[in-house]
């Protein structure tokens, strides 16, 4: 005991001085551990609560390498090169302005690369059409939770070179919700207004868009794969900005919440979009099922024009980008064998 | 030399003239307002954008020391902090006059310094005795434990007079120091703030009331009398020395997070907004800017930077202990300031890169040193 005590104190107070308490990048090395000074667990944690690291974050971060090593070895690609070669705009002060943190994205990427290539085993086509600099990405949404997102910005770090780091637009009401709000923008998701978008454009970056928004994903099965009404504003957005659009196809996303209907009172209550009625959650299979996505990146429209237009002359321009992913996706439905193969 | 000519003697000397007690000169449209023009007569201290270059008319002979320009600046509390700065800053170029509730006792010698309150009718002497050439509002009182009326009539009836004062004397240059709170924490900002924003700071927290009408009443007075340029500078929290409550915030060992929020900050450096006020005391530059720092961050960095260890609650208990402490007196944050630790208020500072050619200078370690250095003090 007295050893354990010892080697407690002589941690704690060893050399605390050795490290300047304002410099935060000392917490975010990978040797830790061997910074420790001893063999005995947790010795150092008095240390570590004076730099700022509490013993959860100190496990969280072995949990989330060892899950970053696990899908590097599934995957068969480097998690970390992939999120250092991607190209961010920092600020004077080394942040990314919108609070992107690559630190936490490689948790997210390992674990969005596990999905990709495991789970969903998602098929890419034509991602060598996506443009360098600024690019819109529109696709059709399905699926009660994004996971098409999911897969599209898997598919653009994993399988576009040099890896594309997409954002996208999340709803306004996520800033309101603890954690969400900490970790949407940490992994990059902006929330979704106009100025920000714009921005981001201007900084030369690439945004997944769903112009059907709630509507699209909230759709229940007998209408799969039918796109809904699109909005105007990306279009618009890429006339100011001078954007190329890219549209997407995504299969299978459908099939993975089967949902019966849509209980509008509960939702209306629940202040959601919509409350799909999933019968697999009945049964307990809260999980997605293991659909195999497909993903057909079409080539892309650059639109010219003035993004004050009427309506009419704006719908025309959106009604070409939504005919185009309604056909790559008959398409794409009828070349594929079967839903999980 | 007589009387008769007094802008063409001001011209050639760069002594103060104090006129005698009369009233206001009377200004038409064919009167001399073309002579109010001559008289702001701008130094050249800086490249500046084209739109200000334009309006200069004479060149400054390139040998010659800097003139100062014509008349003086009053300083509206000038003994707060940043009060303090700006007239040690701008006493080397222009002559000051100060006015506080407060006394001012290590003042520079040439800073003429009135312990008066504003509203009282000794103000309009000031105006009426010296030739005023601008006004730097900071007189403003933040204190939430003031009561309301006392704030509202020292933030509003107060600036009112003012104002109406400046007009009365066509005083040429007003410039009013509002701040990014205006805009107010919300969960739908968009990440960058620009001047166009609405301003919905006391949409959840109705202290901020006065701070938004006074800076409406600022924007009123730029369109209502467009001889005088107003500038109102809205700068994101200010950090420093200053005793406000980001900078106390950001004092405490162990100040509160909101958990599960972490939002992005920015924080500018007391001495970068003096110098933002004295670009916007140079003639030629009208209109509403926006200030940022040396570069934003989460907050949870920012708090390690400056040597914090935030305390992470969440928010209602945060709330509900916030309440308390403030009902007992023994904290300075209201809850409804806990937005600030939720939801992002960050302002786009581009209209002020081009048109003000402000540039922050202190960088975000500098920045911190400075808050972290009075904390040590006073421990």
């Amino acid at each position: 005991m007295t050893r354990l005590g010892l080697s407690v104190k002589a941690t704690c107070c060893g050399d605390i001085s050795a490290f300047p308490i304002d410099d935060d990048t000392f917490y975010r090395q990978d040797c830790f551990m061997a910074q420790r000074g001893s063999i005995v667990p947790f010795a150092g944690w008095r240390r570590t609560r004076l730099l700022g690291e509490s013993p959860l974050r100190q496990a969280a971060r072995s949990i989330g390498d060892r899950v970053v090593r696990i899908a590097e070895e599934v995957v068969g690609q480097d998690i970390d090169a992939r999120i250092a070669g991607i190209k961010t705009h920092k600020n004077e002060v080394g942040h990314d302005p919108f609070g992107f943190d690559p630190e936490t994205s490689r948790y997210a990427l390992a674990v969005a690369a596990l999905l990709h290539r495991r789970y969903f085993r998602t098929e890419v086509y034509g991602i060598e059409r996506v443009p360098e600099g600024r690019v819109l990405i529109v696709a059709n949404h399905s699926g009660q939770l994004p996971v098409d997102a999911v897969m599209i910005g898997s598919a653009l770090m994993l399988d576009a070179d040099p890896p594309r780091f997409p954002r996208s637009m999340v709803e306004t009401w996520t800033a309101e919700l603890p954690f969400i709000s900490t970790l949407y923008p940490r992994l990059g998701q902006v929330v979704g207004s106009p100025e920000n978008a714009r921005r981001l454009l201007q900084q030369e970056e690439s945004i997944i868009v769903f112009p059907e928004g709630a509507r699209g994903i909230s759709k229940t099965f007998d209408q799969r794969y039918q796109l809904t009404d699109f909005g105007l504003g990306f279009v618009r957005l890429a006339l100011e900005t001078d954007t190329p659009i890219v549209p997407v196809a995504v299969i299978g996303g459908e099939e993975q919440y089967p949902s019966i209907a849509d209980f509008k009172p509960l939702a209306r209550l629940l202040r959601m979009p919509a409350f799909p009625v999933m019968p697999q959650v009945f049964f307990g299979m809260i999980a997605p099922l293991p659909t195999k996505y497909r993903l057909y990146f079409g080539e892309p429209f650059r639109f010219s024009g003035d993004a004050d237009d009427d309506d009419s002359v704006i719908e025309e321009k959106v009604w070409l980008v939504k005919s185009t992913i309604q056909s790559m996706v008959n398409r794409g439905l009828r070349e594929r064998k079967g839903v999980f193969v | 030399m007589s009387l008769s000519k007094p802008h063409a003697r001001r011209g050639r000397e760069g002594s103060y003239r104090r006129p005698s007690a009369r009233a206001p000169v009377a200004r038409g449209v064919f009167g001399p307002t073309a002579q109010v023009r001559e008289r702001v007569q701008p130094e050249l201290v800086q490249p500046e954008p084209t739109k200000i270059a334009e309006r200069r008319a004479a060149p400054t002979s390139g040998t010659h020391p800097k003139p100062a320009l014509e008349g003086a600046v009053l300083v509206t509390g000038i003994c707060g902090r940043l009060g303090k700065l700006l007239a040690r800053e701008l006493h080397r170029t222009d002559q000051v006059v100060g006015v506080d509730r407060r006394p001012f006792p290590d003042r520079p010698k040439d800073i003429v310094h009135h312990e008066l309150d504003m509203r009282r009718k000794k103000m309009k002497d000031i105006f009426r005795g010296r030739n005023i050439r601008a006004v730097v509002h900071l007189g403003v009182l933040h204190d939430l434990r003031r009561s309301d009326r006392e704030r509202h009539a020292w933030n509003i009836v107060a600036f009112q007079k003012l104002l109406d004062y400046m007009s009365q004397y066509e005083v040429p240059k007003l410039v009013v120091l509002s701040g990014a709170n205006v805009y107010g924490p919300q969960a739908n900002n968009p990440q960058f703030l620009n001047e166009d924003a609405p301003l919905l700071g006391a949409q959840h927290f109705g202290g901020m009331r006065d701070l938004i009408e006074l800076d409406m009443l600022a924007q009123s007075f730029f369109w209502k009398h467009p001889s005088t340029e107003t500038v109102v500078l809205r700068p994101c929290h200010i950090v420093g020395r200053v005793h406000n409550a980001a900078s106390n915030y950001l004092r405490l060992d162990r100040p509160v997070m909101v958990m599960g929020f972490d939002p992005m900050m920015q924080v500018v450096h007391e001495k970068d907004v003096v110098r933002a006020i004295q670009h916007a005391l140079r003639p030629g530059v009208r209109g509403i800017f926006n200030i940022r720092g040396p570069g934003e961050m989460p907050l949870s960095h920012l708090i390690r930077k400056a040597g914090g260890r935030p305390r992470v609650v969440p928010a209602p208990l945060a709330k509900v202990a916030l309440d308390q402490l403030w009902k007992l007196r023994l904290s300075s944050f209201p809850s409804q300031e806990l937005d600030h630790l939720r939801y992002v208020c960050m302002v786009d500072d581009s209209r002020a890169r081009a048109e003000l050619g402000f540039e922050p200078v202190h960088s975000i370690d500098r920045v911190l040193r400075d808050v972290r250095r009075l904390r040590y003090l006073v421990a």
